[in-house]
């Protein structure tokens, strides 16, 4: 379906563009992203494919365009091929985990840079925000991590997915998305006040106040549960 | 790529009607309308795209032709290549996947003193759960209650669900949502605490738990960051591609393979958890999916040559709203938040059609019929689609909420020049989730003995159709089960003596030669092949 979409295009628009992958060259349909150009030329991609939505974070991609000396990365299934552009993946990159009992911890500042000490040494180069592909202000949440606020750094990194590409540029040798991660942990462990209407229910389900309810439903008939479905109260 | 001169057309007729539309509820339909648009536009009930199962526990069971495919290949492990003798991971607990069901399950067998192993077949938390927005369920406010959530689950599954399991469900959600508050995930609350909840498909009540339009992502990264914090051996890259058996016939351990040195290895478990997902990657119909690229059904086919039943394999979910334009993103999900915030299905000509929160197989259906009279919109590439008016939302809650609560959707739009703040987006329905899987009971039990399932590799839940956020919240009260329960089962199992075998794969391949099942194909197919260019 999709060749055939593309044949028809290509007789209509013109539209192939030229890529090089790991420097071979294939010429294919310039409205497909990096990942499907990759299927396109014929690879399997087994490293480097997950979601295919822009969610996982698994298919960090380097590239750069011919004549041009600058590396650009993005994520393959959210970035469009180009003419004359020069691909590999990353399939992995390894990057440092301090392993820590988050029970044992508190919502302080301080726990971060114990944890993660290098954050201190932030250049302040920014090159981390540059290469984020969901356009997170990195630079701006390490800077809030080392200055103890856990919240301002949870929030601010948020939309984190975890890709990695942050760190690969860092002169520093920060993992600005794990130190995210921590901060968020903190935040919604320690920081964010507590939902009380959720222990007050496990509360009453403890006291078994919904068994009987429950008992009368798994033993009613299809009718009934059709006649109690249909006349249920909607909330606005 | 923004909107062609043709659709921005089209689109002025969107803004033209939706100032009258604005405090105008669509009527929901009767049970009876319901019933007629599913028994006439939904996939599941086209005949001809099922056939019987040949052999195994669900002979002569109705399963979509690409699951019987699946079902009758052959098994892809080259007997002679593999010992079984020769033990390379000895455990008490093999967790096979590495979702949300996976990884809540090794947690919770891991609290309990067992010594796990989990083996993942791409990357460590690439699943469904990562791509899962919208939110979770649970009745913890205090105009909900369990009992309402199960009216609405058994209601949305047309009656058809297994009730032990729904109780299950609704019973262990508050306790989830604890759980994860407690791990670190960060939820929508109110300054004062209180869980942010809102209306989805099918609720009676608003009980959707979300962060942001991340929520899924939120959770896993949470559990995966838990899991490795703790000692839990976590193997990625290594699909398992055969369950082992001992003399009984109960299940002791399972076969990986290394993708990279394509190597295999054995491994010896007390127990074992299935977690391996649903079949979106099967392309139903040749539905585009909004699944992971794992989703090959490999669970249900280990399992099934192991003689786990399967349930409610006849019947899959469309989730309705996958994007039609651009190209680019063709099937990803459009989450149900959008229209749980109050954006509405219109036609070409900007009409609503159908109430715009429906339980999703009515909403799916009413959207392939408003096409298929003709009145959907065709996108440059040739698909079909319906708007959904997303500036609808920011009209109803104000300037900013589509900004402030649906930034991924805004993102991933705004990636192809689409500002889904100022203009509708193109909607059709997408291949989204498996509504059936391998039949368990509520300790998570197969019919297998020491065969534990959970996640949407299980099946009874849902019944014959899942509402949202019911599987953000399954993937972790089943996985927690699991975990709980297998780790207390392999306490009482002593395997030292346990001679591992395939014998229940070779009488499966005697079975598939009985019924003249030629080796054209074999399974499980760990990745799906794009490199045609037909779906992806």
């Amino acid at each position: 379906m999709l060749n055939q979409k593309c044949d028809e295009k290509n007789q209509n628009n013109n539209e192939f563009v030229d890529i090089y992958i790991m420097g071979k060259r294939y010429s294919v349909p310039s409205s497909l992203t990096i990942m499907k150009a990759f299927e396109y030329a014929g690879y399997t991609l087994l490293r480097g494919c997950g979601c295919r939505a822009g969610f996982c974070g698994a298919c960090s991609t380097v590239y750069r365009i011919g004549g041009n000396h600058e590396l650009k990365v993005g994520l393959a299934c959210q970035t469009k091929v180009e003419n004359d552009m020069y691909l590999t993946q990353i399939p992995f990159y390894p990057a440092h985990k301090v392993n820590y009992e988050v029970d044992k911890l508190q919502g302080d500042g301080d726990q971060v840079v114990e944890i993660y000490p290098e954050i201190t040494k932030c250049l302040g180069c920014n090159a981390c925000s540059n290469v984020c592909p969901q356009d997170i202000k990195v630079m701006k949440y390490v800077s809030h991590a080392i200055r103890g606020e856990v919240s301002k750094a949870a929030d601010e990194s948020f939309d984190c997915l975890l890709c990695g590409l942050c760190a690969s540029k860092c002169p520093a040798n920060i993992v600005q998305y794990k130190v995210g991660l921590l901060c968020r942990r903190l935040h919604g462990k320690y920081l964010a006040p507590k939902a009380n209407h959720v222990k007050d229910r496990i509360n009453e389900i403890k006291e078994e106040k919904f068994e009987k309810q429950l008992d009368e439903l798994v033993n009613s008939s299809k009718d009934e549960l059709a006649n109690k479905y249909n006349n249920r109260d909607i909330e606005k | 790529m923004s909107y062609t001169s043709q659709l921005r057309e089209l689109i002025k007729k969107v803004e033209k009607t939706r100032e009258e539309r604005l405090g105008h509820d669509f009527p929901r339909m009767t049970p009876e309308q319901k019933q007629d648009v599913l028994n006439n536009h939904h996939p599941d009930y086209i005949k001809d795209q099922f056939r019987e199962a040949k052999i195994g526990p669900n002979k002569g069971d109705r399963f979509p032709h690409e699951l019987c495919d699946v079902i009758e290949g052959y098994p892809a492990v080259k007997w002679d290549e593999v010992d079984t003798s020769k033990i390379d991971y000895d455990v008490d607990v093999l967790v096979v996947g590495g979702g949300g069901a996976g990884a809540s399950a090794s947690l919770l067998a891991h609290e309990a003193g067992a010594n796990v192993l989990l083996t993942t077949k791409l990357r460590f938390g690439d699943s469904n759960t990562v791509m899962a927005q919208g939110g979770i369920q649970a009745a913890d406010k205090s105009s909900d209650s369990p009992a309402t959530h199960y009216l609405d689950v058994i209601g949305g599954g047309h009656y058809s669900n297994v009730p032990e399991l729904v109780r299950a469900l609704v019973t262990d959600a508050p306790s989830v949502i604890d759980w994860l508050e407690d791990l670190g995930v960060m939820f929508d609350k109110e300054d004062d605490g209180s869980m942010k909840t809102r209306h989805g498909g099918g609720t009676s009540k608003k009980r959707m738990h979300s962060a942001r339009d991340y929520t899924g992502a939120e959770i896993m990264r949470v559990l995966r960051d838990e899991v490795l914090c703790r000692d839990i051996n976590v193997v990625e890259f290594s699909p398992v591609v055969e369950l082992l058996m001992d003399n009984e016939g109960k299940a002791a351990g399972a076969i990986i393979y290394n993708f990279e040195t394509e190597e295999y290895q054995v491994v010896r478990a007390k127990t074992v958890i299935i977690t391996t997902g649903g079949l979106g990657r099967l392309h139903t119909q040749k539905f585009p999916t909004s699944n992971h690229y794992g989703a090959t059904a490999d669970g249900l086919v280990l399992a099934y040559r192991a003689g786990a039943k399967l349930a409610f394999m006849d019947t899959v979910q469309y989730h309705p709203t996958g994007a039609s334009y651009p190209e680019q993103i063709e099937g990803f999900l459009i989450t149900e938040k959008v229209r749980g915030l109050g954006a509405t299905p219109l036609n070409i000509d900007g009409e609503q059609f159908v109430y715009h929160l429906e339980t999703r197989d009515v909403e799916a259906s009413a959207i392939i019929r408003e096409c298929a009279k003709g009145k959907g919109i065709t996108t440059p590439s040739g698909m079909q689609g319906v708007w959904l008016d997303s500036p609808m939302i920011d009209k109803l809650h104000g300037e900013g909420t589509i900004e402030r609560e649906l930034p991924a959707m805004v993102r991933q739009f705004a990636r192809f020049g689409v500002d889904i703040k100022k203009d509708p987006i193109l909607v059709y329905p997408t291949l989204h989730y498996q509504n059936g899987g391998i039949l368990i009971n509520d300790k998570c039990e197969s019919s297998v003995e020491n065969l534990y399932v959970a996640g949407e590799a299980s099946g009874g839940t849902h019944g014959r159709n899942r509402l949202m956020g019911n599987s953000l919240l399954d993937i972790l009260v089943l996985g927690r089960r699991a975990g709980k329960n297998a780790a207390a089962k392999a306490q009482s199992i002593d395997n030292k003596d346990a001679k591992l075998n395939l014998e229940h794969a070779k009488k499966f391949v005697e079975e598939l030669k009985e019924e003249g099942i030629k080796r054209t194909k074999t399974s499980p197919i760990l990745i799906p092949d794009y490199t045609d260019g037909e779906l992806s």
